[in-house]
């Protein structure tokens, strides 16, 4: 067994774990997260997506041992308890998934573009998404989605902060998770 | 996955000392995409895994006046998103911006690429055309590998029992260097080379004459083939599109292709054809700076 401490979501975690145990049956089993999703185990469907250490990462090729000492954050981290994230609430409302398995990845990978690249394009949210696979949708329902999230947040944190979006798309790159929750929440507020 | 022991050395000699107790019932871990699939695959049968990510050289990358050392566990994203290494390296960034999506190139490695050995690795043919040198530590001490000697088969490579790859070392390139990688695919992302190529030129000052040329060919043979010829005949020559016409078509001949379920022997030895014309173009544009 290997002794972790990490830091989940925000909340501080502690654990033993097997050694081969992957990070995803970690997260699932030990931590009793459910959110991400075990797809191919291959690292080619990004069910598993989780961010660990400010990157996008399958879980399934990561030990959880692994994590002793990150931080991670699931598709649990997105919302508050009051609102969802702007990526989840645009999913609902451009209906950007059909079974579902997909989607806590999508919405993972996606956030974590949203928030290093709040203005990304099209093209560029196809590519970083490029290892997120959905059976259902076709995509091009996620992407509208990810793109009404982008639009989403620029507008509130404009009329929130009340500045030009240069600072704003600086202050949401900032690897604090604050920033995301905050637009989230007016996200859903002006629905 | 089969109960193993999980290993965390913080030095070279630490690592070396773990790979050596467990032999062949022990692997490296650097990055995982290809380990943890291949061990739940069940090709390993190991007692422990050794993550060789807590040694500082395996997670370094130094860009100094004599070039670039990259440790062997750094993932993709941070070479490509170094500015200094993408404007010098340019075949580095091709391979490393294209294995995978985001979530593998978070974790996957250029030494890790190399070390799995596969014949249609995106990165090792790029670091054979940057001159590339696998740096590798085990119970005898330190040797350096030139990375178009390190694969020996599909799989196979270097590698004796108890070593593993610390750094792979990288010679400045000169200011008239250029460097490119292409892949077909029938995807437009996340897939395995039906063919890769690699080339680099280094040009004469005034940009008309090759002085320099390496050629490498992924995907076509049982290990990523270093075209022999085809470089060395480009030596001298005229930077044109004879010249790179001419070239292609030795490296085609270099290529020795199998068909399998992701293509034929004559589909792989036309894209050898084809990319090498591209990825020679590209390098030459490159080298004059556009």
């Amino acid at each position: 067994m290997v002794h972790v401490k990490t830091t989940i979501n925000g909340q501080p975690a502690e654990f033993l774990v097997p050694a081969y145990l992957s990070l995803l049956d970690t997260i699932r089993e030990v931590v009793g997260l459910t959110g991400a999703k075990e797809g191919c185990l291959d690292g080619n469907c990004g069910a598993c997506t989780v961010i660990l250490n400010g990157r996008i990462v399958d879980s399934c090729l990561v030990l959880g041992a692994e994590a002793n000492g990150g931080e991670i954050t699931t598709v649990e981290g997105l919302a508050t308890p009051d609102a969802l994230h702007p990526l989840q609430q645009a999913f609902l409302e451009e209906a950007a998934l059909q079974c579902g398995i997909c989607t806590p990845g999508f919405l993972v990978s996606a956030a974590a573009l949203l928030k290093r690249e709040p203005k990304a394009n099209e093209q560029r949210i196809r590519h970083w998404l490029a290892g997120n696979l959905c059976r259902c949708t076709g995509y091009d329902k996620i992407v509208r989605a990810v793109i009404k999230a982008e639009d989403m947040s620029s507008q509130l944190s404009k009329s929130k902060a009340k500045v030009a979006a240069k600072p704003t798309a600086k202050s949401s790159a900032s690897p604090k998770a604050s920033s995301v929750r905050s637009s989230g929440r007016s996200g859903s507020g002006r629905k | 996955m089969h109960p193993f022991a999980y290993v965390e050395p913080k030095t070279v000699k630490e690592a070396v000392a773990a790979l050596s107790k467990y032999g062949d019932k022990a692997r490296p871990l650097a990055g995982g995409t290809d380990l943890l699939v291949q061990t739940r695959a069940g090709r390993f049968n190991l007692d422990a895994v050794v993550n060789l990510k807590k040694i500082p050289e395996l997670m370094s990358v130094k860009l100094d006046a004599n070039g670039l050392e990259v440790g062997a566990a750094v993932p993709c994203y941070r070479v490509y998103e170094d500015p200094k290494v993408s404007a010098a390296f340019p075949g580095l960034i091709d391979a490393a911006s294209l294995i995978g999506g985001i979530q593998i190139q978070s974790r996957a490695s250029m030494g890790g690429n190399l070390c799995n050995s596969s014949p249609s690795a995106d990165a090792t043919c790029p670091m054979i055309v940057h001159n590339g040198v696998a740096v590798i530590a085990g119970p005898k001490g330190t040797r350096k590998v030139a990375i178009e000697e390190f694969c020996t088969g599909p799989g196979k490579n270097a590698l004796a029992a108890g070593e593993f790859v610390v750094t792979l070392q990288f010679p400045k390139p000169s200011p008239t260097f250029g460097a490119a990688y292409e892949r077909f695919i029938p995807r437009n992302e996340m897939d395995i080379a039906v063919v890769g190529v690699a080339s680099s030129v280094t040009l004469d000052a005034a940009g008309k004459t090759i002085k320099n040329a390496r050629i490498a060919l992924a995907a076509v043979g049982p290990i990523p083939i270093y075209a022999v010829a085809a470089s060395e005949w480009l030596k001298g020559k005229p930077a044109n599109e004879a010249s790179i016409a001419q070239a292609a078509a030795m490296a085609k001949a270099a290529a020795r292709p199998i068909t399998d379920m992701r293509g034929t022997i004559e589909q792989r030895k036309h894209l050898v054809e084809v990319l090498a014309r591209r990825t020679l173009t590209k390098a030459i544009e490159r080298a004059r700076g556009k």
